[in-house]
C-alpha cells in the first residue's frame, strides 16, 4: 500500500510539473520512467486524466516506443547494439555470448534480478564496435571476455 | 605556470576509456607535484587514436595515443607535458595526415575546444554568424543559405535555403524550428559529436533559423540512446540563456527565440520528419501524409522548419564567411563539404570532413586504412540501414548526391560501413528486412506485412528452400515496398536487400546467370 501510494505520488508530481507543455505525453513518460524505472500502467489513468486522453491512447504511446517499458527492469539494463558496423566487428559473437552469459533473450530480466537485456539500433558509437549500454554509460570495442569484466565491474558500482 | 593537457569527453572516448585516463593523469600528476590544467575536449574524431592525449607547448598541441591507463606513468617520465619523445608520440596534433587532409568547416572547433565553454567557443568564431544575421534582413539571411548551396545533411539533401524560404513566406502567429537529433543510422556519429564537442554551434544555427523564418520556439528532438548529449546541449543552452543568446532580446536586438531538447524514445522511424512532429505532440510516431508539406502546416499545424543536426550547424559558418565561401567547395549540386563517419570494419574509423568529389576508394583506403581485420573489404554501406551495399566495382564513385544516385545507391547522412570478406550479404539482407519490420510504424501496408514478409523469404532462401521461386518473390516484394510505401524506411529498406542480391548473388545461393534471368 505504501509502495503504491509512493508511485501514485511520485506520478502526480511529474503530471503537475509538466502537463502545460506543449506534446508533453513523451516528457512525461520519460520523468516516470526515469524516476520508477518503467511506466506502470496504474500510472496510465491518471496521465490520461491530466492529458485529456483516453487510457487507450496513453497505452498506445507507451507501447509504439521501444525505450518505454510497462514491468520493471533489472538493478542495470543493458542494450546490445544489433546493427550494421557492430555486426561487421563480431557483434552476433558478442550477442550469442552474451545472452548465453546472462542466460537470457532480449527483453528478459536475469532471475537474480540484476539485469536485463534489451537490443539498440545503434549507440553512435560505430566507430569502436561492437558497443553497448549500460545505464547510461557506454562501452566500445566490447568482446566476449571484456564483456565478463565489465559486468563484474558494473555489479560492484551498483 | 600549470600545463594545458587534453583528455577527450566525447562518449566514445569515454567507452574505451578516456575518463579513467584522464583521472590517471591527475593523480600521476599530483603526484609528481605537476601543476596541470586538465580540459575535457571534444575529439578530433581520429577515433582509432582515442583515447587521445594533447598537451599544449608552444610549438602547438601535441598529441599522444592511443593512451591506456597503464601508460601514463610512462608518458609523465617521457616529459609529455613538454613534447618528450615516447613510443605514443603523434606530433602535432594539426599535423597528422588524417587530419591535415580534412576542410573541417561545420567541425571547425571540434576537438579543440572545451564543449560547454561559451567563452572558448567566442574566442574561435563562435556567434560571428548569429552578429551577422542580426544585422542582415531576414531574405538576406535566407539568401546567404540558398546560395551556399546547402542541401539537407540528415539524408535527403533537400536545398536548405528553399525549405527556409517556404516557411519564411508562410505567415503564422507562430513557427517552429525542428532540428532533427534522431540520428540511427547505423555507422554515423556526427550529430552526436556536434553536440557533444560542440553545442554551442548547433544552438547558434538554430538561433539563426529561428531569426531568418520568424520563428521563436526550437525543439532539439534527441534521441534517447544519446545520454552525453543531452547533459551537453542542456548546460549549453542555459549558458546560453544565461548570457542573452536564447530567450527575448538575443544580444539586444529585441529578437526571441527559445530553445529545449525533447527526448525520443528508441523509434528509428521517428528520424522521419512528419513521424517525428507527431512524437513531439505526444503521439505515436506515425508518418504523415505529405502534402501538407511541414513547412507550410508541421508542429502543432504550424510551419516548421526541420532540419538535420549537421544541416543547422552548418549555418553559422555560412552566415559568418559568406554562402559563396561555403559553395566554393564540392562538385556538380553537391556544394560544400561533407562530414563522413568511418564505422564498421575499417583500421582508421573516425570523422573526416571533405569536400564533396571525393571517391569511397580514397576514403576507405587513403582516410580509413583498409579493413581492421586485414582481410578484403567486401562490401560498404554507406547511407545507414536503408543505403545500399557497395561492391568493390563500386569503389570509384565519387562522394556526391547525385552521382550516388546514378549508381542506385545513396550518401545519405554519410555513414560508411565496411564489412570484411567473412560477411555474409543474404544473413544482412535479412537483418535490413528484420529491421524495418522492427521499426515500421504500420501505418502503411507494403512496409507493415511486407517487412515481415521479406525476412520470412529471406529465411527461406537462407535455408536454400525453392530458391527459382523465392528469388522472384524477394524481388517482387520490395518492388512493392519501394513503390507502395508513405515513407523512406519501407521505401528504401529494398536498397539494401536488392543491392545485396544483385551484387554478391552466391550469398543468396543463385549464381551470377541465374540471378540475371529472374
Amino acid at each position: 500500500m505504501t509502495e503504491l501510494n509512493t508511485m501514485e505520488t511520485i506520478v502526480q508530481d511529474i503530471i503537475t510539473a509538466l502537463k502545460d507543455k506543449p506534446g508533453a505525453l513523451l516528457p512525461i513518460l520519460h520523468a516516470v520512467q526515469d524516476q520508477l524505472g518503467y511506466v506502470p500502467a496504474d500510472s496510465v489513468p491518471a496521465i490520461a486524466k491530466a492529458l485529456h486522453l483516453s487510457r487507450a491512447e496513453v497505452h498506445g504511446v507507451i507501447s509504439f516506443y521501444h525505450y518505454f517499458r510497462d514491468t520493471a527492469p533489472g538493478k542495470q539494463t543493458i542494450h546490445l547494439c544489433r546493427a550494421e558496423s557492430c555486426q561487421a566487428m563480431g557483434g552476433k559473437k558478442l550477442e550469442a555470448h552474451v545472452k548465453a552469459s546472462l542466460g537470457i533473450d532480449y527483453h528478459e530480466t536475469t532471475a537474480d534480478g540484476k539485469f536485463s537485456l534489451e537490443p539498440v539500433y545503434c549507440l553512435g558509437n560505430c566507430a569502436c564496435s561492437p558497443a553497448m549500454q549500460i545505464d547510461h554509460e557506454i562501452y566500445g570495442r566490447v568482446t566476449a571476455e571484456n564483456f565478463e569484466n565489465i559486468i563484474n565491474q558494473a555489479e560492484e558500482i551498483a | 605556470m600549470s600545463i594545458t593537457i587534453y583528455v577527450p569527453c566525447d562518449s566514445t572516448a569515454v567507452s574505451i576509456g578516456a575518463d579513467r585516463v584522464a583521472k590517471a593523469i591527475s593523480q600521476e600528476a599530483q603526484k609528481r607535484n605537476i601543476s596541470i590544467n586538465l580540459v575535457r575536449n571534444g575529439s578530433r574524431g581520429l577515433y582509432w587514436l582515442e583515447p587521445l592525449v594533447e598537451v599544449l607547448t608552444q610549438a602547438g598541441r601535441i598529441a599522444y595515443g592511443p593512451v591506456e591507463v597503464k601508460d601514463v606513468t610512462s608518458l609523465f617520465e617521457a616529459d609529455f607535458i613538454n613534447g618528450g619523445a615516447h613510443p605514443l608520440y603523434l606530433g602535432l596534433t594539426e599535423e597528422i595526415d588524417y587530419l591535415r587532409k580534412q576542410q573541417r568547416l561545420t567541425f571547425a572547433r571540434i576537438g579543440i575546444t572545451d564543449p560547454i565553454s561559451l567563452e572558448d567557443y567566442i574566442k574561435h568564431d563562435g556567434y560571428n554568424g548569429l552578429g551577422n544575421a542580426l544585422k542582415a534582413s531576414q531574405t538576406d539571411i535566407v539568401k546567404a543559405v540558398t546560395d551556399s548551396g546547402l542541401r539537407g545533411r540528415g539524408g535527403a539533401a533537400f536545398p536548405t535555403g528553399i525549405k527556409w524560404n517556404t516557411v519564411l513566406n508562410t505567415p503564422s502567429e507562430q513557427k517552429y524550428i525542428i532540428c532533427n537529433a534522431d540520428e540511427g543510422d547505423s555507422g554515423t556519429f556526427s550529430d552526436r559529436m556536434v553536440m557533444e564537442s560542440d553545442p554551442f554551434v548547433l544552438i547558434e544555427g538554430m538561433t539563426i533559423a529561428g531569426i531568418a523564418v520568424g520563428a521563436t520556439q526550437g525543439y532539439i528532438y534527441l534521441r534517447v540512446e544519446y545520454p552525453h548529449a543531452h547533459i551537453a546541449l542542456n548546460t549549453a543552452i542555459e549558458k546560453a540563456y544565461a548570457a542573452g543568446y536564447l530567450g527575448d532580446n538575443i544580444q539586444g536586438s529585441g529578437k526571441t527565440f527559445n530553445l529545449e531538447v525533447r527526448l525520443g524514445a528508441g523509434a528509428y522511424v521517428c528520424g522521419e520528419e512528419t513521424s517525428l512532429m507527431e512524437s513531439l505532440e505526444g503521439k505515436r510516431g506515425l508518418v504523415r501524409f505529405k502534402p501538407p508539406l511541414p513547412a507550410i502546416s508541421g508542429l502543432f499545424g504550424k510551419p516548421t522548419v526541420v532540419n538535420n543536426v549537421i544541416s543547422l550547424a552548418s549555418v553559422p559558418i555560412i552566415l559568418d564567411k559568406g554562402g559563396d565561401y561555403y559553395r566554393d567547395f564540392g562538385m556538380g549540386r553537391s556544394r560544400g563539404t561533407l562530414p563522413l563517419q568511418l564505422a564498421g570494419n575499417l583500421k582508421h574509423t573516425g570523422l573526416v570532413e571533405v569536400a564533396f568529389g571525393m571517391t569511397l576508394r580514397e576514403l576507405l583506403y587513403d582516410f580509413g586504412g583498409g579493413s581492421a581485420t586485414g582481410r578484403p573489404i567486401k562490401a560498404v554501406q554507406v547511407g545507414g540501414p536503408l543505403g545500399s551495399y557497395l561492391p568493390e566495382s563500386q569503389f570509384d564513385t565519387p562522394l556526391d548526391y547525385e552521382a550516388f544516385a546514378a549508381n542506385w545507391t545513396v550518401l545519405g547522412h554519410g555513414g560508411v560501413v565496411a564489412f570484411d570478406d567473412t560477411a555474409n550479404m543474404a544473413e544482412l539482407a535479412r537483418y535490413n528486412m528484420e529491421f524495418c519490420a522492427a521499426e515500421s510504424c504500420g501505418k502503411c501496408t507494403p512496409c507493415r506485412i511486407g517487412s515481415t514478409r521479406g525476412y520470412e523469404v529471406m529465411d527461406e532462401i537462407i535455408a536454400g528452400q525453392a530458391l527459382d521461386k523465392n528469388i522472384p518473390l524477394l524481388r517482387d516484394l520490395c518492388n512493392t515496398l519501394l513503390n507502395g510505401s508513405l515513407c523512406a524506411l519501407g521505401g528504401m529498406t529494398p536498397y539494401p536487400v536488392l543491392s545485396a542480391l544483385n551484387h554478391f548473388p552466391k550469398d543468396f545461393g543463385v549464381d551470377d546467370q541465374a540471378n540475371t534471368a529472374v
